[in-house]
């Protein structure tokens, strides 16, 4: 490991939602991503501090935290891009209940993933042929745009409609219901239609596009929105949907 | 708790959200006056002729660029989201949002030189 070359001041949440933020003192270093000075704190200065991790390579999408002011996953962020003279403030991601110090409480987001009816609904059994898709049909196309999310919920955290309003779905579920929409194999558009167009669903973004803003991966759920919004309203006008 | 300044808040688009937002709720104030000066005319011409030498005054005349800015703007940031929510996406709205102000303030600009 490289010497520290200085050290950066870390207010890092500390309590649940009535908590504060508490300043450390974290020896900085070459190529440090925000995910790496929390770890030190966690195993030098403080093992009672509380925040989620796991594969530290992007891809399980549990580090994300409020850095700076900005949902980011952490494992990817490296301090050099976000520390402006040395400082780092790392709290909780917005809009999620504080279970403590870093870690929210992820249940509502994920709930409303089974509300938008983001969940596979197979169409064949395991005993029918493997169904051909043409990666290059419009409708996979669609599909694959948004098909690499991870979950991590920097788009929810950064969505001013869900602060505003406690029902809306957010981005995230909302992406994965469109690429569902767009799954030849799915089975489930008729109850998921529904789920989307109800109060709460895609007809409640404003489109501020922070999502795409902020998503690490660069889907731009507003886009995946927009679709909803557009085929629910041709299913209104052509009355496959009730109001 | 916790978040400070602006947050994820802040960005061209957020801001072209709060304009057209905001420029709604003021011409949906501007409405109800704007027709009860219209009224007058019903009370006889003399009111509302009062009224109208009124608003040669220089501030009414540039708080009337503001109100034609702000229309232009709410028209043209509704138009940009119509397609949106009705066609297939386009990237680019960052710079839509920008044309839209720009060509808002140009609207206003050429107002505002024709008026005084």
């Amino acid at each position: 490991m490289p010497e520290a070359s200085s050290q950066l001041a870390v207010s890092l949440w500390r309590g649940g939602e009535d908590g504060r933020y508490q300043t450390y003192g974290v020896p900085r270093r070459d190529n440090q991503t925000v995910l790496d000075v929390v770890t030190y704190v966690q195993r030098h200065i403080d093992p009672t501090l509380s925040y989620r991790f796991a594969c530290r390579v992007g891809m399980c999408g549990s580090c994300a935290m409020t850095v700076n002011g900005r949902p980011r996953w952490t494992c990817r962020t490296h301090v050099a891009k976000v520390a402006r003279s040395d400082r780092l403030e790392i709290g909780p991601l917005e809009n999620l209940p504080v279970i403590k110090d870093l870690a929210t409480d992820m249940q509502p987001f994920f709930e409303k993933w089974q509300q938008a009816k983001g969940v596979f609904a197979p169409s064949a059994t395991r005993r029918d042929a493997i169904a051909q898709i043409q990666p290059d049909s419009p409708a996979r196309i669609a599909a694959d745009a948004g098909i690499e999310c991870i979950n991590c919920g920097v788009c929810y955290a950064a969505c001013d409609t869900v602060r505003w309003n406690a029902d809306y779905l957010g981005p995230a579920a909302l992406n994965r219901a469109w690429t569902l929409f767009n799954d030849a194999r799915d089975a489930g558009n008729s109850a998921r239609m529904a789920a989307v167009a109800a109060s709460g669903g895609c007809h409640s973004c404003h489109s501020h596009q922070s999502c795409q803003e902020h998503c690490p991966l660069s889907l731009n759920p507003t886009a995946s929105i927009a679709g909803l919004k557009r085929r629910t309203a041709l299913a209104y006008l052509k009355g496959e949907l009730k109001a | 708790m916790k978040t400070r300044a602006l947050g994820p808040r802040g960005s061209t688009l957020w801001i072209a959200a709060m304009i057209h937002r905001l420029s709604g709720l003021a011409l949906a104030i501007f409405l109800p006056v704007h027709f009860f000066v219209l009224s007058l005319a019903f009370h006889g011409g003399a009111r509302l002729e009062g009224f109208l030498r009124w608003t040669d005054q220089p501030l009414v005349k540039l708080s009337e660029v503001g109100l034609v800015f702000l229309l232009t703007v709410h028209l043209l940031g509704g138009v940009r989201v119509l397609v949106i929510e009705n066609f297939d996406w386009h990237d680019g709205q960052k710079q839509l949002a920008m044309l839209a102000a720009s060509v808002s303030a140009v609207v206003a600009f050429v107002f505002l030189v024709r008026v005084f």
